[in-house]
């Protein structure tokens, strides 16, 4: 059963099956039961390439970029601004705009930690008066900096409420975003929901009283084609696990005047024009930002992924992670007692879905399925607001990936029906 | 279904995670511990009420979470009336070393009751924290008696 019509865009069977052959992991077996792995919102899996990538610039091309003279040191430095580059063209941006940081959580901070500390009269500096806005359904990662940001600097920290149906609450939203906002932070796919943030009226509401917009991509950008221009946002940030690529290493991008006006997290080595016993001069983005030795080879299998993912082609994955997130939330909701968080949301969405099952708890639902190797996040998927917000501590999330078939999503719907069952017996 | 599966849920497991004993707290005099598992969020408060010699009459607690913490919740809560403090800290020490260890060590029916049926767990390393946090919080409240 399928409810959406099919999108010509989405991959065909054959291609997903070849597609799979790309990822050594998905051939595990869990209990005899072929793997099922629906937890790519926690952290994906890496195709074969990916992996080679890493390895072959670590076998044959491994030095210290940014320093040394050798010949070795060149070919690495080389490398490292290619990946950059990489990930430049896959965002639509400028190659001096990407920052590499150790994963979203470090680029978020790097923001906070760099605005607090932006020179009086600067455009980032905050004080009391000024507002911080996130919105309800952030991801830990895009919240705490950002409460924390509004504590050192003396701001008010606010938000915009999620609604019943789970989507941001606009209704107000000149209330929320006013002439005292300077920073609005927002996900762009929530991690918990999949549903997409209407990210063109939050930043004209931001834009038009002054304030920058931060979005989390880390669950848009392995997801849906990026274009900064388009979305229209200021900074914006990614991790590279849930991208197909390596732990730590992750971007972040920013227009290139607001970069250049803020100050350096982080200090150190390779950030530096002129160090004196009394005083440092910074360089220029993105290497102001890049203190101390980098994820190179991570950068490199990063940018690689990047590369696969754009052979692909990003509207066809989004196309076909579409249709299955739609058909999952669909069969989910229709078995009596599943409650799937912001099915009728009415905002679009991803491949991603929360639910939760009268009377079962997400960990026993969860480890029911675990046992027939599908894999599942239980929890609140560091979203605790989020989930208070509908009353639950945790839920069950499925989230699908380009190489996630129909059967997985029928064995999952099975599975979670036969739980119902199990459970519901005694 | 998993033999493994099937030892974790077993029918008494289930039954008290349905049907919960000493579920309600009672306040009072009671020494009682409130614990979280971070990981989850899942919480159990465990109140023990000691009678006039400083034995333990009853054990009493509330909470949610998983089948499996509130099923250990209620059973642990068959298991200390009539305890001496020092006879509950060895239960409890006893209770986790079998849950920690695998499956290598089954625990002793003769002094956790039906909480025995808990083995399963052991075979399970993430949710043993499940299946201690209302142990953890008696342990934590024999502490704050004295």
């Amino acid at each position: 059963m399928t409810l959406t019509a099919p999108d010509p865009r989405a991959l065909a069977d054959d291609e997903i099956a070849a597609l799979r052959r790309d990822f050594p992991i998905l051939a595990t077996e869990v209990n005899g039961h072929p793997l099922a792995y629906l937890d790519t919102a926690a952290t994906s899996q890496r195709p074969e390439v990916v992996m080679d990538a890493e390895r072959e610039f670590v076998e044959t091309q491994n030095a210290a970029v940014h320093r040394g003279a050798h010949w070795l040191a060149g070919l690495a430095t080389e490398r490292f601004e290619d990946a950059r580059e990489s990930i430049a063209s896959f965002l639509g941006a400028a190659t001096d705009e990407v920052v590499w940081t150790s994963g979203a959580t470090a680029a978020a901070n790097l923001l906070a930690y760099a605005m607090g500390d932006a020179a009086p009269g600067s455009r980032f500096a905050l004080g009391p008066g000024d507002e911080i806005v996130a919105t309800e359904a952030e991801h830990h990662a895009n919240l705490i900096p950002w409460q924390e940001l509004a504590r050192r600097t003396g701001a008010t920290f606010r938000y915009i409420p999620v609604d019943d149906r789970g989507a941001l609450d606009l209704s107000r939203l000149d209330e929320v975003v006013t002439p005292r906002t300077r920073v609005l932070a927002v996900a762009h796919v929530s991690n918990v929901l999949g549903t997409i943030a209407p990210v063109a009226e939050l930043v004209a509401a931001a834009h038009r009283v002054g304030a920058v917009v931060v979005l989390d991509a880390c669950q848009s950008a392995p997801h849906l084609p990026i274009d900064v221009a388009t979305l229209g946002v200021d900074f914006l940030f990614f991790s590279g696990h849930k991208l197909h690529g390596p732990n730590g290493v992750g971007v972040l991008w920013g227009r290139r005047e607001l970069l250049a006006d803020l100050p350096p997290f982080l200090t150190g080595g390779s950030m530096i024009t002129t160090v004196t016993m009394e005083r440092a001069e910074f360089l220029a983005p993105p290497q102001r930002f890049e203190a101390g030795t980098q994820p190179v080879s991570q950068a490199i299998a990063l940018a690689s992924a990047v590369d696969y993912l754009r052979t692909v082609g990003m509207d066809r994955i989004a196309a076909h992670e579409h249709a299955l997130g739609a058909d999952m939330v669909a069969r989910l909701s229709a078995i009596d007692g599943v409650t799937v968080i912001a099915a009728e949301s009415g905002a679009p969405r991803t491949g991603i879905a929360a639910f939760t099952v009268d009377g079962i708890h997400a960990h026993d639902v969860g480890q029911f399925l675990d046992d027939r190797g599908i894999a599942v996040r239980v929890g609140h998927h560091c979203a605790q607001p989020l989930h208070r917000r509908f009353g639950v501590t945790a839920t069950t999330r499925a989230s699908v990936a380009l190489h996630t078939t129909r059967d997985e999503i029928d064995r999952l719907v099975a599975g979670v029906a036969d739980a119902v069952a199990f459970f519901g017996r005694a | 279904m998993t033999s493994e599966l099937e030892q974790l849920y077993q029918e008494v497991i289930l039954d008290h995670s349905k049907r919960p004993h000493g579920r309600g707290l009672l306040g009072g005099t009671a020494a009682s511990s409130h614990q979280v598992n971070t990981t989850c969020g899942d919480e159990v408060t465990f109140e023990l009420h000691l009678d006039a010699d400083g034995r333990i009459a009853d054990g009493r607690w509330e909470g949610h979470g998983c089948a499996i913490s509130q099923a250990s919740a209620s059973l642990l809560s068959v298991v200390v009336p009539g305890l001496e403090p020092a006879e509950l800290r060895e239960r409890i020490d006893g209770f986790r070393t079998a849950l920690r260890s695998r499956g290598a060590i089954v625990p002793d029916e003769d002094l956790v009751g039906d909480a025995a049926a808990l083995a399963g767990v052991a075979r399970y390393p993430a949710r043993v924290k499940c299946a201690m946090l209302a142990w953890v919080a008696a342990e934590d409240a024999l502490v704050k008696a004295g």
